[in-house]
């Protein structure tokens, strides 16, 4: 199958094919994971750039593993220590990390469509990592494969998304991809949190719907995403924890509402006792470790897909791991694998 | 002298639409006649207007030329050449330069530099507040008497209900217009465009149309209150517009103007390009039909550009953190002749939404009759033409409408009896 993907910028644009193609590119470097050498050299010789112009702890390490076990090298930018608080333009900035030949650059940034915006003046493939509150594909990617996984498909499911979905990019990559496969969404949280134009912004006739009531948003769920009460993202005057907690904290007893096998997922990090309960967050139906390993098959598989400049008929690269099983450590040639 | 032959002389505040001949001399004109019966003279330059349509001098009401502070993005040597070429003869520039023009040496810095370097009128507007910080008037007396014909604290509205009323009290014993960048800062802050659909999808913070139109309840109230006359800038929401009729209903002096952009494009067409970044933000698709509607039934005054120039090094930076405005001289006209072709809006009452409309705001006349100034715009509208923004005479490139194709073009822009632009087909 070929693709057709120079850059990965939001869930949006791409059909149903092109996202069951992501996610299936995505299996064989979850099996990776599982397996004691997680190295390949499918990259060796390639170096992404990773531009976090926004403070990221998780989505860095994760887009950093995946391109390490692709045996890539990687350019790490960072907010705090970048000449952007020098005064430096973002068009700047990537134009001069373009110049120390990158194959691909990752990047994240405060604002909303930051990564499109450079993707206009670079050549190279870029990922959008999280733009402001527009989207955050790869994240996207990494939950629908962790639903299929456990639900065993994407398709149809009720899936109730609870907390400030109005400033959530993960949410909105969510609804643009889910959306895509007959998911029926229900939004809830407070209601400044949840304005009325979400109901419109997904493919068309995903039904979407704003539910006030945590109890009825949760009735029939087979996958409840819980997002991160983000106070740094708002404008408005916030709402008081005790509030939060009171309405729309997702605990124990109101999961019984939902389906009793349905799934829990938290984009991370969490704030315990706020948004999510420790007994929900550790509990059975909680995906939230799953989530963080399938957040590096899917960043692997993008790394992959956009990075190597390879062409499609190329066997896949997970296949070495198979030849590699029958070897001992030593005598992959590799010699970076060798030097762990 | 200067004869323009055998135009459609359009003029609706003579209630003129015939085949003329318009002769002008220096600073006024001469006579106006049937077509051929005037000669001019010897000397005189002809300009053969037939085929073309030949109005009073369009004004607008609403630009910023930048200078002085930010001759980067236009000077008013630049910006006012963009202006001919869009036909326009007189253009008012808004105060928010650097510094402020909130007193009268900046008044008569700006006159004197349009004296030595302007291509047409320029007619400045002071601030209504010292540096339009919303706080102290302005002197407002000694920018008049230097040359202002308004007063607005543009870019931003006049911070409080408190000094809006005195402005316009002021401002009424001065006989001044108060010109009002209607905007709730507060139900503002953050947004980069509209609240709808649109931005929710795009994740860009919106702001909703009542940000503008509570500050417009505000200001028609104050306008009742005090009488004052009231000119509301770039109104671009049905709710702001219903209380401009309302206003008009209760024989209140309360005026209004929509810019081009306003009346043609919606938030729909935002995408994360800061060419579709101004304030106030491209509205919904109900709020250009109400526009529509107002431009038709006479709601609305007159067509304003706000031709807001910036660099590139300024704009061509991520959505939210590009300043607001776009450029607008050199397409308002084809945008509005869209309007006329699309049967929204007559020619005539185009033509009176660029000149006795405006006119009007600013307390003036504007017709083509002898004695009268000698301020032309002359056009074609069926010239098929493409507009390239890197040919643009303003020093600024942020148009969302480059490349666009539009129907009706200027031939040539009089100004005190001089072609200051003439197309290369004219």
């Amino acid at each position: 199958m070929t693709h057709r993907f120079r850059d990965l910028l939001a869930l949006e644009p791409l059909n149903a094919d092109e996202l069951i193609f992501l996610l299936d590119q995505s299996k064989p470097f979850q099996e990776i994971q599982r397996h004691p050498l997680k190295k390949l050299a499918t990259l060796r010789g390639k170096t992404v750039a990773l531009a976090f112009f926004e403070n990221s702890t998780r989505t860095r390490l994760s887009f950093g593993t995946a391109a390490s076990r692709l045996g890539a090298d990687t350019m790490n930018l960072q907010a705090e220590a970048s000449s952007l608080k020098k005064g430096e333009s973002l068009l700047d900035t990537v134009h001069t990390l373009d110049a120390m030949k990158p194959d691909c650059l990752v990047i994240r940034h405060e604002a909303s469509g930051a990564a499109e915006f450079v993707a206009r003046h670079l050549d190279i493939p870029v990922i959008n990592a999280g733009d402001g509150t527009h989207e955050h594909p790869s994240q996207g990617l990494l939950d629908a494969l962790t639903i299929r996984d456990r639900k065993g498909t994407i398709e149809n499911l009720n899936v109730t998304i609870l907390g400030d979905i109005q400033h959530s990019r993960v949410a909105r990559s969510n609804l643009q991809l889910l959306g895509k496969f007959g998911c029926r969404f229900t939004l809830c949280g407070p209601a400044m949190w949840v304005p009325r134009e979400l109901e419109k912004i997904g493919p068309a006739n995903t039904p979407i719907r704003r539910v006030f009531r945590v109890e009825e948003a949760l009735q029939d769920a087979d996958v409840v995403l819980v997002l991160r009460v983000q106070a740094e993202r708002l404008h408005e005057p916030s709402l008081s924890t005790e509030d939060y907690v009171l309405l729309y904290q997702l605990s124990a007893e109101r999961m019984r509402r939902a389906k009793p096998d349905a799934i829990v997922l938290h984009p991370g990090p969490m704030n315990r006792g706020i948004e999510i309960t420790p007994e929900v967050a550790d509990g059975e139906q909680s995906c939230v470790l799953e989530q963080v390993t399938n957040g590096i098959a899917v960043r692997m598989a993008l790394l992959f897909l956009l990075a190597s400049g390879g062409l499609e008929h190329d066997p896949h690269p997970a296949s070495e791991v198979h030849q590699q099983r029958n070897r001992r450590a030593t005598d992959v040639k590799d010699s970076s694998n060798a030097a762990r | 002298m200067l004869l323009v032959k055998s135009g459609r002389l359009l003029d609706p505040a003579s209630k003129t639409d015939a085949v003329m001949d318009v002769l002008l001399d220096n600073d006024k004109i001469v006579e106006v006649a049937a077509a051929g019966k005037l000669n001019g003279g010897r000397d005189a330059e002809i300009f053969d207007a037939a085929g073309l349509i030949v109005t009073p001098g369009f004004i607008d009401l609403h630009a910023h030329l930048r200078e002085p502070g930010q001759e980067n993005s236009e000077t008013i040597e630049t910006g006012t050449q963009a202006a001919a070429r869009g036909g326009f003869t007189a253009i008012c520039c808004m105060p928010n330069t650097r510094p402020v023009n909130d007193c009268a040496s900046v008044t008569r810095f700006i006159l004197d530099r349009a004296k030595t370097a302007a291509t047409v009128r320029v007619w400045p507007i002071g601030a209504a507040s010292v540096g339009s910080q919303g706080e102290g008037i302005a002197e407002i007396a000694a920018m008049q008497a230097a040359g202002i014909v308004a007063v607005s604290d543009d870019g931003k509205p006049i911070a409080t209900a408190k000094l809006a009323r005195s402005v316009m009290e002021y401002c009424r014993s001065l006989d001044l217009p108060v010109i009002e960048h209607a905007e709730d800062v507060s139900l503002a802050a953050g947004a980069v465009m509209r609240e709808g659909v649109t931005s929710t999808r795009l994740g860009l913070a919106g702001m909703p149309a009542a940000a503008e139109s509570v500050c417009v309840a505000r200001d028609v109230q104050l306008a009742e209150l005090t009488g004052a006359r009231l000119h509301i800038a770039h109104l671009s929401a049905r709710a702001s517009l219903e209380q401009v009729r309302m206003a008009k209903q209760k024989n209140l002096r309360v005026t209004c103007e929509v810019t081009p952009h306003h009346f043609t494009l919606i938030d729909e067409d935002v995408q994360y390009d800061s060419r579709y970044k101004m304030n106030p933000p491209l509205a919904a698709s109900e709020d250009r039909a109400a526009l529509l509607a107002g431009l038709a039934d006479g709601t609305v005054d007159a067509i304003a550009t706000d031709h807001a120039p910036h660099e590139s090094a300024l704009k061509d930076v991520q959505f939210d953190r590009a300043p607001f405005g776009i450029t607008g001289f050199e397409t308002a006209l084809g945008l509005a002749l869209a309007l006329v072709h699309r049967g929204t809006i007559s020619l005539a009452r185009m033509v009176e939404l660029f000149t006795s409309g405006p006119a009007k705001v600013l307390g003036m006349e504007r017709k083509i009759s002898a004695g009268g100034p000698a301020d032309l715009t002359i056009f074609s509208v069926d010239e098929i033409w493409k507009y390239d923004v890197n040919t643009s005479a303003s020093k600024s490139r942020n148009s969302p409408f480059d490349g666009q194709e539009f129907k009706g073009k200027v031939a040539a822009t009089v100004v005190s009896g001089q072609i200051v632009y003439r197309s290369k087909q004219h």
